[in-house]
């Protein structure tokens, strides 16, 4: 049992960066901009955070760069789509290879070497309480912010009067600007903050959960790719999403802890399980949407229709309405 | 006026690719390293001896076999990231072909002929899966692309270090080589075979053909540039795009098998090379027309091969070609949003 807390108080540590990079481009996606470059812009932000707190010493000043490399990224991917109305996917997919050679290449020198880590600080009495202690609160400064940042994210989208404006932005940004709302201007903000917390979870990797920088064995190269679909799952919402990421995360540690069960099973099998599962979990949110779906529904008693579509409801977010639409003033 | 136009975008095009080197050139100043001489080492290392040359060329058939595919799932409007597995899993098959038929005493030729007609099976098998995922699942090409990739890549390890394992130990460097007779012939001396080279021309042929004189490529078009009308012109758009993804699919087979008969003569780990993405990036700078993905794809392949110098006389790491190239694409899309963000205003002036 001890030993099993242990191993989940693990799993949560090793979810953070993907929970916290999951709300960052939800807030982005939320806001109109889908930020593709992802999975790039982790590998870079390891790198980026890594060497600035290797250079200087401090831990603090490479989670800055981390946030500030994504934070860059986003207002070049705002720029380019808002302001010159190119394809955010065709760009984005662009700087997600460019991010990760740039990681690669600039990296070099810092290859294994070892640099500071964030260390751990168990929460006076919160961690005394039994299970939840250990498994919540005896973690570091991180996995804190990540807990704080789920709920003021999800507070924020859902119940602020900001958080109702980037939804509009989002999803009618044509009745947002007549109420006066300048959407573009939300969008690039929205894009610059999400993308920067994409990049925080760089330095989270770096200099906390696989710490150091091993260039292209560091092995965050596919990270963002989840973290894209984890969005999609979690329907755009804080809480869904980051349930998504600890799912995710689970499931690898099951698959790592199942290898000892399964010896014949080579250890890259296991560690690409989550991606069949990913496929298999977009399907189930977005099957209910398809026309043969629908036209099968549609033949069956009524009783049996309603409690699928509950069931495809309760699965199926639609994304915002404008994801990826640049916004005309007519 | 139209003349000028003509001369303004080629300014805006070639202030691109002033961007990209500045870019690179920076990058370069911020790792020590001289961008002039990796310039120069990079260039050198493309074309300073023929082997050189003909490496590049060999680097060149896959790279424009994926994109001859992209340039139809494109055509179409389609996000085809799902690419990279779809070669794997055309290297799987002609591997499987290959192992099966290599001690069966069929004359070579029958064998490397069956282990391409595998790997195109393999190549539309992959990209049908992806195409089926979006149209009966609901799931966008793209992340239905990307959870494929990575199957892809754990199947191929999964038969490297399982059933298809190396006498004694299996290890990264990939399944046992097959034996020299059903190797694609190389000219003597060289790692090109003629053969590839022809199997690359003729696909960009048949691609070019589709696309500008087949009522198929017509109906493509007509889907990717317009989902609406194409349905009110009684045009399927779901059975088209299926169709395109086939059609990549057999493209991106033979880039597998390619890779198999005539690069590694065996199945390794990172068998796509990276040429799927590569072949986007190259897509996407000639925006989709095949004719000129010929020489970009050359440049791109040029670039790869001269960027292995790097860590040998310089070094460098070797993915600065990679920064080369994807800051190239980048730089023409700015560059072309910048273009036409001014060529706006001017009309708007003028109309005024």
């Amino acid at each position: 049992m001890n030993e099993f807390l242990t191993n989940m108080a693990g799993v949560i540590a090793a979810a953070t960066p993907v929970v916290v990079a999951v709300i960052g481009e939800t807030f982005s996606e939320r806001s109109g901009v889908i930020n593709l470059s992802a999975n790039g812009l982790i590998v870079l932000a390891a790198m980026t955070g890594f060497a600035a707190a290797y250079l200087t010493g401090i831990v603090w000043v490479g989670l800055l760069a981390g946030f500030l490399t994504g934070a860059i990224a986003g207002l070049l991917i705002s720029f380019s789509s808002i302001s010159l109305k190119q394809s955010q996917v065709a760009v984005g997919f662009i700087l997600s290879l460019l991010f990760r050679d740039l990681a690669y290449f600039l990296g070099t020198p810092f290859m294994v070497i070892p640099g500071p880590t964030v260390s751990g600080w168990a929460i006076p009495l919160l961690k005394d309480i039994p299970i939840l202690g250990p498994l919540l609160f005896d973690q570091n400064v991180l996995v804190y912010f990540s807990y704080i940042l789920i709920i003021a994210s999800y507070y924020w989208i859902f119940h602020t009067r900001q958080g109702l404006v980037l939804r509009g932005v989002g999803e009618q940004p044509i009745s947002a600007y007549s109420r006066g709302i300048d959407v573009n201007r939300q969008r690039y903000i929205y894009t610059a903050l999400g993308s920067g917390l994409i990049g925080l979870a760089g330095p989270m990797y770096s200099l906390s959960i696989k710490a150091g920088w091993n260039g292209t064995m560091t092995g965050l190269d596919g990270i963002g790719w989840i973290v894209l679909s984890i969005t999609i799952f979690g329907g755009w919402n804080p809480l869904r999403g980051s349930f998504g990421g600890y799912l995710f995360v689970f499931l690898q540690w099951l698959g790592l802890a199942l290898q000892s069960y399964w010896t014949n099973v080579p250890s890259q099998v296991l560690q690409v399980a989550p991606f069949p599962l990913m496929i298999l979990t977009l399907l189930f949110v977005n099957i209910g949407d398809t026309e043969w779906v629908t036209r099968m529904l549609a033949t069956l008693p009524r009783g049996v229709r309603g409690a699928f579509y509950k069931l495809f409801r309760f699965l199926r977010k639609p994304p915002p309405a404008s994801l990826g639409v640049p916004f005309e003033r007519e | 006026m139209s003349k000028n136009r003509a001369f303004i975008n080629f300014l805006f095009r070639i202030s691109g690719v002033i961007a990209a080197l500045l870019f690179t050139a920076l990058v370069l100043l911020i790792a020590k390293a001289n961008p002039w001489e990796a310039f120069s080492n990079i260039f050198l290392g493309a074309v300073s001896t023929p082997i050189k040359i003909a490496d590049s060329f060999v680097a060149w058939v896959p790279l424009i076999l994926a994109t001859c595919g992209l340039v139809i799932t494109f055509t179409t409007g389609l996000w085809n990231i799902g690419i990279e597995g779809q070669i794997s899993l055309g290297a799987i098959m002609t591997t499987w072909a290959l192992r099966l038929l290599q001690d069966s005493g069929l004359p070579p030729v029958v064998i490397i002929l069956a282990g391409f007609l595998a790997g195109i099976a393999g190549g539309i098998v992959w990209a049908l899966l992806a195409g089926m995922l979006k149209f009966y699942g609901g799931v966008s090409e793209i992340f239905a692309g990307l959870g494929l990739n990575f199957i892809a890549t754990a199947l191929t390890l999964w038969l490297i270090f399982g059933p298809w394992k190396r006498a004694g130990v299996a290890s990264m460097s990939g399944t046992e080589p097959f034996d020299m007779s059903i190797w694609l012939p190389t000219l003597t001396g060289y790692r090109l075979s003629i053969w590839s080279l022809i199997l690359a021309v003729v696909s960009v042929l048949i691609v070019y053909f589709i696309l500008k004189h087949t009522v198929v490529g017509l109906r493509l078009k007509a889907v990717g540039k317009n989902y609406k009308a194409a349905i009110q012109m009684g045009i399927s758009p779901s059975k088209y795009m299926l169709l395109s993804f086939v059609l990549c699919g057999v493209f991106a087979g033979l880039t597998g098998a390619v890779q198999v008969l005539g690069v590694y003569h065996r199945l390794i780990p990172s068998i796509s090379s990276g040429y799927g993405f590569l072949g986007l990036l190259v897509a996407m700078l000639v925006d989709y027309q095949i004719v000129w993905a010929v020489p970009m794809a050359l440049l791109f392949a040029a670039l790869n091969i001269g960027g292995i110098q790097l860590p040998i006389m310089m070094k460098i790491d070797s993915t600065l070609s990679g920064v080369m190239q994807s800051s190239l694409v980048l730089f023409f899309m700015l560059m072309d949003g910048v273009r036409k963000k001014i060529l706006k205003k001017e009309e708007e002036q003028s109309n005024e």
